[in-house]
């Protein structure tokens, strides 16, 4: 990530514009780094081509994690560690675990859930994140087009592309 | 509102073809039925005759109190008794109609909850709600007909002898009496329950004829206003269900075990109505979809009803177990005694789990997935589970609690259940041809075309 240094910048001010504006940048063969906007926009991530995020799965291996060790703690625990006759039942009996094997996997999926998109997202203590146009944050949306990624196409040529597809104006922009 | 979206006018046909398949599915459970009641007549014959199994058995697990309420048969005092297979008969209709009966109404409550919390996304599957509905009126009188048919066969406390001194009188279900009998006295007429049947059928029905008669004078006046009326038409209904739903459930299925009571049994049945009546919606949607109506309902829309599904099949498990759990914790005899009846040396104990393996471990396995929820076949599959898993669910709530250990599930119950669904689905499929089969002036109609999730 830290290569990548110089970019050229879009502003749209107009979700519409934006949306057919991704698929004309994508239609030219340019590679788009990101697209950042001030709400959601509905359809974005199908314009932008983006997969489907495979974090569900990464919830149901966490979610699972949780069950078996919830049932094995509390039938480790009641059944062989320390037996105890609670209300005449067996010592491991299923249905009184049933309510901490709940909590314990969706406690588990939930707090596995936000760790793994803190580290795919590559958010973490101290990270400044990189600040494309202020005004992304306010009105505008702002599209960012890595030069490092397109090198084939020349500079101007990706300043007029954006602007032909309804950019009202294209900055470069670039890091230290 | 001055924009307008056209969509192409739809009118579902109900073809020739579809009614003769309905009318041989018909037939299929009328010979069924008689198949079954030929056999259990003869059976009963051998059988040593009366309550003894269930007495003994009431004795043997739960030691004292509750042997009265598990021995119906027992007591039966000066009146002749009614045969096992008669007794089968009532039971397999009662249980059916208050199944079938849930998913008329759930038909209804759908629409008004889309109404109460202004939705968009379902603007185009209303009508299949709305068809479904019309089958509270036939439900209602069916309801009163079956009561005065087979009351004394499955409801306990219609013995008058329970309340008068004697042999038999029963002091908790005396303090009952009020519930059913107020203003009269114990072992009367039930006139509270009665009215109360009435009056929850009428009010329904009242409702619903309000809010269709709104739905079709929107198609041919546009406008917001018919929108607006079914909002409140809607809330008021969702108040009065929210109340009689509950003392539905307690009057038609909960008193079968009268000494019993469980305080999550009005929102157990409101959850098995529910999650079946979602099933039954989409089912129809999908079949629908497949012989090609419904246009504007896309994979978003059935990704919605997907997870509607997904979500109350859970919630249902969610009240069974906690109903389950409080009661296998606090270990008293006179609540262990509804599942004792069900699950330890009973016929009834593969009903007992199958009923959770159909309806919490299938569906939560099967509908998981996003694409699962968006794709016909998927749904197709799931829902016919779901709706049969939650007959078995109804069977288990009602049959144990009047057949004791002579119950059983054969070609009679199988019959019947498909009698009721032959009818039912003719009712349905008849009141959605004659109505356009989407709302063109629904005003959150584009939102739905939008619908993008």
């Amino acid at each position: 990530m830290d290569a990548d240094k110089n970019f050229i910048v879009g502003v749209f001010d107009d979700e519409e514009v934006l949306l057919t504006g991704i698929e004309k940048v994508r239609g030219n063969g340019v590679k788009i780094h990101e697209v950042y906007s001030p709400f959601p926009v509905h359809g974005i991530d199908d314009a932008l081509g983006y997969k489907r995020s495979r974090l569900p799965i990464a919830a149901f291996l966490f979610g699972m994690t949780g069950t078996s060790i919830a049932l094995t703690m509390q039938i480790w625990m009641l059944g062989y560690d320390w037996p105890m006759i609670i209300g005449g039942k067996n010592f491991a009996s299923l249905p009184p675990f049933i309510p901490v094997t709940f909590e314990l996997t969706v406690l588990l999926s939930a707090l596995g859930m936000v760790g793994t998109f803190f580290i795919v997202s590559d958010m973490k203590p101290y990270k400044w994140p990189r600040q494309f146009d202020i005004r992304s944050t306010d009105d505008k949306h702002i599209m960012a087009i890595d030069l490092a990624k397109n090198q084939s196409i020349d500079k101007t040529v990706l300043g007029k592309i954006l602007k032909d597809a309804g950019a009202s104006e294209v900055n470069e922009k670039n890091f230290e | 509102m001055a924009h307008q979206v056209t969509v192409a006018e739809e009118q579902y046909v109900f073809r020739p073809e579809t009614k003769r398949k309905l009318f041989i599915l018909l037939a299929v459970g009328v010979v069924l039925l008689v198949l079954g009641l030929f056999m259990a007549m003869r059976s009963s014959g051998h059988d040593e005759h009366g309550g003894g199994h269930a007495v003994k058995a009431a004795e043997q697990l739960v030691a004292s109190a509750d042997a009265s309420a598990a021995s119906e048969g027992h007591e039966a005092g000066g009146h002749a008794e009614t045969a096992t297979w008669l007794k089968r008969l009532y039971t397999t209709l009662w249980m059916n109609n208050v199944f079938f009966a849930g998913l008329g109404i759930i038909g209804l409550f759908f629409i008004t909850i889309q109404y109460a919390a202004q939705a968009g996304w379902s603007a185009g599957v209303k009508r299949v709600p709305l068809a479904m509905a019309s089958w509270i009126p036939i439900a209602g009188i069916l309801m009163l007909v079956l009561w005065f048919l087979t009351h004394h066969d499955i409801f306990h406390w219609t013995h008058s002898s329970l309340y008068a001194e004697g042999a038999d009188f029963d002091p908790i279900i005396n303090k009952k009496a009020p519930f059913f009998f107020w203003p009269l006295a114990g072992g009367t007429f039930p006139i509270f329950f009665i009215a109360r049947m009435v009056i929850f059928f009428g009010v329904w029905y009242w409702f619903l004829l309000q809010i269709r008669k709104n739905m079709l004078a929107e198609d041919i006046h546009a406008g917001t206003s018919y929108w607006h009326k079914n909002q409140v038409l809607s809330t008021v209904f969702l108040i009065f269900f929210g109340v009689s739903s509950s003392v539905a459930a307690w009057d038609w299925v909960m008193s079968i075990d009268t000494h019993w009571f469980s305080t999550m049994f009005g929102w157990y049945v409101f959850a098995s109505w529910w999650v079946t009546g979602l099933a039954t919606i989409t089912l129809i949607v999908a079949s629908l979809k497949s012989a090609g109506y419904l246009k504007i309902v896309n994979s978003n829309h059935l990704h919605d009803l997907g997870k509607f599904i997904f979500a109350f099949s859970i919630f249902w498990t969610y009240i069974w177990f906690s109903q389950f759990m409080l009661i296998y914790y606090a270990n008293i005899p006179e609540e262990t005694v509804y599942f004792i009846e069900r699950i330890k040396n009973s016929p009834y104990s593969w009903i007992f789990y199958t009923n959770l393996i159909l309806n919490f471990v299938l569906p939560f396995l099967l509908l998981m997935t996003r694409d699962a929820k968006r794709q016909l076949s998927t749904l197709k599959l799931v829902t016919p589970i779901i709706i049969v898993g939650h007959w078995f669910d109804f069977y288990n709530m009602v049959t144990p609690g009047v057949m004791q250990h002579e119950g059983g599930l054969g070609f009679m119950e199988i019959g019947v259940a498909l009698i009721f669904m032959a009818v039912f689905l003719l009712v349905v499929l008849t009141s959605l041809s004659k109505v356009p089969l989407i709302g063109k002036n629904h005003p959150m109609l584009e939102e739905s075309l939008h619908h993008h999730i």
